[in-house]
């Protein structure tokens, strides 16, 4: 898998990691801050709204893992 | 180029182990050792930690505050009351997957037994096998296909796109995802330690550029404090998610 038009070399699949994270960096981002917002508007519910917020934070980043486990793939 | 650590083993020789005993298949490597360790590990915990004192001390103390955190911060937010009795089985998984990640940090062995895929298939496997048998327990087979694949409150002619969506979700994307995440999330973290690891020994010279060697040495010891949170938190997030899977196909969305 050698490369792209322009005379750029290397390997494509390392793109592939560069372009899955952006998604999940963006979504933990506006999660964990959403989530930060309401622990400090509740404090009293902050127990639910962590449990809740490692949930989302485990679908998001499934994404950018699956992005990762391919990158391997391409790479071999 | 060693100085940039260009000539980076391939990816292979990071996880890969010879057989020290019995060959083939029930071959005996450092991965295997680690997946012994851990058991031993959990068992010792929760046989020394088995006294009733009301003051806990020693190995009381963790197996206290695992069994709590797993009752607590798991199953009560999860499944509630009724879900309290898969907290043996909870805090068992938790315990694994916790000890199998440890050993990433851990001098000598420095391998996570989860950064090869095996274990954590396996445990995926078996929470899928877990999360079907216990809502066709609970519901019946028919009640558990129609509650997971026909959410209600949709229009009748959109059940064409939905079923085959929630049924993909539903039974191969869960235990796919549940497998990806605890393998990515230690193979990355063994390979971010690897790199630093190797750029500080390529780095120890006698060479002008030995002036650099602070810096990956100290990448090295922030991210092996930051490898145990990942230890703790993915063995966190594998039984959340476990939980959640098994409440919801106890209890489903109504």
């Amino acid at each position: 898998m050698a490369l792209l038009a322009a005379g750029i070399s290397g390997n494509i699949a390392a793109l592939t990691y560069g372009l899955a994270a952006i998604g999940p960096g963006i979504g933990i981002g506006y999660l964990v801050g959403q989530a930060v917002q309401a622990m400090a508007r509740q404090p009293e519910s902050a127990g639910m709204v962590r449990t809740t917020m490692f949930l989302g934070i485990a679908f998001t980043e499934a994404l950018a893992l699956i992005g990762f486990v391919v990158f391997f793939l391409g790479k071999s | 180029m060693s100085i940039f650590a260009l000539d980076f083993p391939p990816l292979g020789h990071l996880v890969d182990f010879k057989n020290f005993a019995l060959d083939g298949a029930f071959g005996i490597n450092k991965v295997v050792l680690v997946y012994f360790f851990a058991i031993v590990l959990t068992l010792v915990v929760f046989t020394f930690g088995n006294k009733k004192q009301m003051v806990p001390t020693g190995m009381q103390t963790v197996a206290e505050s695992a069994v709590g955190l797993v009752e607590d911060n798991i199953i009560m937010q999860t499944m509630g009351h009724s879900g309290l009795g898969w907290a043996p089985f909870m805090t068992s998984v938790f315990m694994f997957v916790f000890f199998t990640n440890i050993f990433e940090i851990i001098p000598v062995i420095q391998m996570p037994a989860n950064a090869r895929i095996a274990s954590p298939m396996f445990l995926a496997l078996l929470i899928w096998v877990l999360y079907n048998g216990a809502g066709i327990k609970a519901q019946g087979l028919g009640h558990y296909l129609k509650n997971s694949l026909f959410p209600p409150g949709v229009p009748k002619a959109l059940y064409i796109l939905v079923v085959p969506i929630e049924f993909v979700s539903n039974f191969l994307v869960r235990p796919f995802s549940l497998m990806v995440r605890l393998f990515a999330n230690l193979l990355a973290g063994h390979i971010l330690l690897t790199t630093f690891t190797i750029l500080s020994a390529s780095l120890w010279t006698a060479k002008w550029y030995a002036v650099f060697l602070p810096l990956p040495i100290i990448m090295v010891i922030f991210f092996t404090l930051f490898e145990i949170m990942v230890a703790f938190l993915q063995a966190y997030v594998f039984t959340l998610l476990a939980s959640v899977y098994i409440g919801s196909s106890i209890h489903p969305e109504h």
